[in-house]
């Protein structure tokens, strides 16, 4: 018989059963009508339960039988306490859940490796240079397409290089300029699928020979991701095209399924060859708008290569340093501090990869945390049970169960538990970890992370759910199975470990709660002080048009626009800039007073036009506003920090200063006016800039108006929500002037929040767990208490009936507990002191030692601590000794 | 044939020599039925009831062959050997 119908007997034994007696009841029969005597038959063949064990045995497997049997029994066990194994699932699934959904946030950001070919062959340049603001070192990944192409032949015979240009949003049409619409547009090198060995979905994708000479390859390839959305996988897409600016484009083909671009939590829409930038970036040495990836070839080292790139970089280093001749002692030392790295990229690379991997990994040690603690509670759980069916337990070893089994036996109910929780977290993984996903980046368009539920997903809530079992299951496991029969079936075992034991447990679950809320309340402080931050303007019922106008046009020409919308109803105020404020965009120059050379720090520019710094609500100091007649270079409004650090804090209207340019050249201004200090870049922990405000009308070295093809409008609705009046004003916009159009708007609340979006979601998540980690604790702490008092109610019954106050009874029902409490908290705090370091750089203007950082959390644990000890207490305390007595 | 039947058989061709004991019948049966060298199968009797009997497979006989050469190789050695003392 094979294995198959071995194991279909096993779920089958009570047919087996029944067979095996159903032929030696048919023997004796045989027996006796050979007229032999019945009773002497039944002597010879033996024993019929012997036989049937021993036949049994043989025609299935033992021990899976017996697991099924443990399983059915641990099944009922289950099903007999309804409410504790339904809190002690909810609780568990509450944290495998969250433990699910943070593994799948981590594995498609930082450890899924790129579905191509060679992946684990796939490594990055990467760069690392003193941070021009405070000298910090900075990592990035940028490099320009001279870099790369020189890296590219330097490496010819040990690896292939391919350009990834990042993820751009890109605005194309397939038909006229009305029908805009959005894509993320990325430029790749031809040969990139034939590197990552891809096959087309449809028609064909690109290759070397479509990346040769500039300009001459307008040929595109949607992902597939697109192509569903946009298309419907319809394959007549392959041939329609689209223009960008003034390039049309031909669609050649779709990438394969699965294959999203190399920047990972990006989705590229569009690939196109490299050859298509325009000619000006392709041959600058100063511009770094590029990932390199290198794919090595078998056998090669990355010492060698890393070696071989650096002299690469530094020959490229020196030809630039002839094109910058401007350049400060500063600044040379940090150039030629700037050093070049080779790290692996089998699973892409991202900016977001970067700022996400210490929050994602601090995220991913609390919900394990928060599930260590679950698991603790479920443990003692199992001990309080284990305690009520000692004699249980003791009855089955008297009856020869081996100690193995009823090891098995207890296991076997936990991976019940266990089973049951992870499918139930599954579920709510499955719909969390998008959620979470979503807030990882909500403004960026293109910016989505693929969650796929995969065999990997699978794997680890299965090696979760085994690991959970052995957690909470083995120790109760092994303390059952080492039942004493004659003491537990005489009704006097020693209860005393279990007491131990489940106090110590709660000790720890306190520690590790303690640990997750002092987290909180540092991500929680941090985002406040972050957001809070004055900002310098008000950006109450501020909208953001930014516009594009479809070829240069003058100054003069977007003044008109923006008046045009300044005149419409219920718009308060309206105004140009060059760009939004606090949208990542900026603009630095080096300034020169006095004809000295250039000083170290470097101040922000801004095109504004007049009436701006009053739209914004930002308060003039001295001088005065820009006027029509102001044209940059010229005049300049500057903030104070830029007057203290030019001109030493005196009166700087009526100064004059320079704009050094890389090149050397200079442009004159003059300050005709002082404004108070406002942010204008989105990185707020870093402290506000020297700031130089300029006409938005620029002029030329001939004294002629400069066109230009974008612009910011600036208003200031007067309704409540701005937005309401987007689409009146796209239409405004688009009505003032042919070719003029608004490309984008976002109100000034919305980019205000782009740099706290890590903040804020470590501060919602963090404190999400907080909650979760003090409920299962307290939950915890009322069942273990709840638990002694039931052990101790003869004592307790005792005392009472000789005298015992109230009073005494509660100190001594609650202090045991309330001393675990206090050394969890205690030693919650010192894994908190040693472990804080390693979230520092998340941090901002907090510390540890804060009173509020660790007052909340202890008055948070000891509220809850006391909640979940009054039940007990009151049980304790009302205790009739009379009553208890007699029930002995 | 079902059990007693096997049994009965022995017994009676070897003329009472040999006993199959009854205990040890059935799981030897069933260990040769999980070897594959027998077939087991339910019929029901005139009686009305029903009765496990078996049959030998290929493999079964092909065991048998090998078994009763060995048993051959065996006696004839140890017939030689009584010869010879």
């Amino acid at each position: 018989m094979s294995i198959w119908s071995r194991i279909a007997n096993t779920f089958q034994s009570d047919r087996l059963s029944r067979e095996i007696d159903e032929e030696l009841q048919s023997h004796i029969e045989e027996a006796i009508a050979e007229h032999r005597d019945p009773t002497e038959a039944r002597r010879a063949l033996g024993s019929a339960l012997l036989l049937r064990e021993a036949s049994r045995d043989l025609r299935l497997i033992a021990w899976l039988d017996s697991v099924r049997a443990d399983a059915i029994f641990g099944w009922r066990q289950i099903l007999k306490r309804k409410v504790t194994s339904a809190a002690a699932i909810l609780s568990l699934a509450l944290a495998i859940g969250a433990c699910v959904a943070a593994f799948r946030l981590i594995d498609a950001l930082l450890l899924r490796p790129l579905p191509v070919a060679g992946a684990d062959r796939l490594y990055a340049v990467s760069f690392e240079s003193p941070s021009a603001v405070d000298g910090t070192p900075v990592q990035y990944y940028s490099c320009s397409y001279p870099l790369f192409l020189r890296m590219r032949t330097d490496l010819r015979d040990r690896a292939e290089a391919i350009a990834v240009s990042y993820n751009g949003e890109t605005d194309l049409t397939y038909g006229t300029d009305q029908d805009m619409e959005w894509v993320n547009l990325q430029y790749v090198s031809g040969w990139m699928f034939d590197m990552f060995r891809l096959r087309p979905a449809a028609g064909r994708l690109l290759h070397e020979n479509d990346d040769v000479a500039s300009g001459a390859h307008p040929y595109a390839v949607l992902s597939y991701d697109y192509w569903t959305r946009r298309f419907g996988r319809s394959p007549s897409a392959v041939g329609r095209t689209f223009r960008v600016g003034n390039d049309v484009y031909e669609i050649v083909g779709v990438a394969p399924a699965g294959f999203t671009g190399t920047e990972t939590g990006w989705i590229t829409d569009v690939f196109v060859p490299m050859a298509m930038k325009n000619p000006r970036t392709l041959a600058s040495l100063n511009n770094f708008w590029l990932f390199t990836f290198l794919e090595l070839k078998p056998g090669v080292g990355t010492g060698a290569v890393q070696e071989k790139l650096r002299a690469t970089f530094h020959s490229i280093q020196e030809e630039r340093r002839k094109v910058l001749p401007a350049m400060t002692q500063h600044d040379r030392e940090r150039f030629w501090q700037e050093k070049l790295f080779l790290e692996p990229a089998s699973s892409g690379l991202s900016n977001m990869q970067r700022e996400y991997r210490q929050a994602l990994a601090v995220l991913g040690l609390l919900v394990a945390l928060v599930l260590a603690i679950g698991c603790a509670n479920v443990a003692n759980l199992m001990t309080a049970q284990a305690s009520a069916r000692a004699r249980e337990m003791a009855l089955r070893v008297a009856i020869g169960a081996g100690r193995l089994r009823l090891v098995q036996l207890v296991l076997v109910e936990s991976a019940w538990l266990a089973t049951l929780a992870t499918a139930i977290g599954g579920i709510f993984a499955y719909w969390s970890a998008p959620l979470v996903a979503g807030m990882l980046h909500p403004r960026a368009y293109g910016a989505r992370l693929n969650l796929p539920m995969d065999w990997r997903v699978l794997s680890f809530a299965l090696l979760l759910a085994c690991g959970v079992t052995f957690l909470f299951g083995l120790i109760p496991a092994l303390r059952a199975s080492a039942v004493k029969p004659v003491s537990a079936l005489r009704g006097g075992e020693d209860p005393h470990w279990r007491g131990r034991l489940m106090r110590s447990l709660i000790a720890l679950q306190v520690a590790f709660c303690f640990v997750v809320h002092l987290t909180a309340g540092l991500f929680v402080t941090t985002f406040e002080r972050l957001s809070n931050q004055p900002a310098g303007f008000s950006s109450d019922r501020i909208l953001n048009l930014e516009a594009v106008s479809s070829s240069p046009q003058s100054p003069v020409l977007w003044d008109q626009v923006m008046q045009h919308v300044r005149g419409m109803p219920g718009i308060e105020g309206a105004a140009l800039i060059g760009w939004p404020l606090m949208s990542g965009e900026s603009v630095i120059g080096n300034i020169a007073v006095n004809g000295a050379p250039p000083g170290n720090v470097f101040a922000d520019f801004i095109m504004i036009s007049p009436g701006w710094a009053e739209l914004m609500r930002i308060p003039l100091l001295g001088g005065r506003d820009f006027r029509a007649s102001d044209f940059n270079p010229g005049a300049a409004v500057v903030n104070q920090l830029f007057a203290r650090q030019y001109f030493q804090g005196e009166d700087a209207v009526g100064k004059w200063f320079d704009r050094v340019d890389a090149a050397g050249g200079r442009s004159h201004y003059q300050i005709v006016g002082l404004i108070r200090d406002a942010r204008s870049r989105d990185r707020l922990r870093w402290p506000i800039r020297p700031t130089v405000y300029v006409p938005f009308a620029a002029v030329d070295s001939a004294g002629a108006l400069r066109p230009t093809g974008r612009g910011t409008i600036v208003v200031r609705t007067a309704s409540q929500n701005p937005l309401a009046l987007a689409a009146a004003l796209r239409r405004e916009v688009a009505d003032a002037r042919p070719g003029f159009r608004v490309r984008d708007v976002h109100t000034q609340m919305e980019l205000n929040q782009n740099d706290t979006v890590r903040e804020r979601l470590l501060a919602i998540l963090a404190s999400f767990f907080a909650g979760v980690a003090l409920l299962l604790a307290c939950i915890g702490l009322y069942g273990v208490l709840d638990y002694s008092v039931l052990q101790r109610r003869r004592e307790i019954g005792i005392s009472i009936a000789v005298g015992a106050r109230t009073g005494d009874i509660v100190r001594r029902v609650s202090g045991q507990g309330f001393a675990m409490v206090l050394m969890g908290a205690v030693g919650g705090l010192a894994i908190g002191m040693a472990s804080v370091r390693y979230v520092e750089s998340l941090l901002y203007q907090v510390r540890l030692t804060d009173v509020s950082i660790v007052a909340l959390p202890t008055l948070a644990i000891l509220i809850g601590g006391l909640l979940a000890a009054l039940p007990a207490v009151f049980r304790a305390a009302r205790t009739d000794p009379a009553k208890m007595l007699r029930a002995e | 044939m079902h059990g007693y039947a096997i049994m009965s058989a022995i017994k009676e061709s070897s003329g009472d020599v040999l006993r199959a004991d009854e205990g040890s019948l059935y799981p030897a049966l069933h260990r040769m039925e999980e070897n594959g060298w027998i077939r087991a199968e339910w019929v029901t009797k005139d009686t009305g009831r029903r009765a496990r009997t078996y049959e030998l497979t290929l493999m079964g006989k092909r065991q048998l062959a090998d078994e009763e050469s060995r048993w051959r190789a065996v006696t004839s050695a140890v017939n030689r050997v009584l010869r010879t003392v």
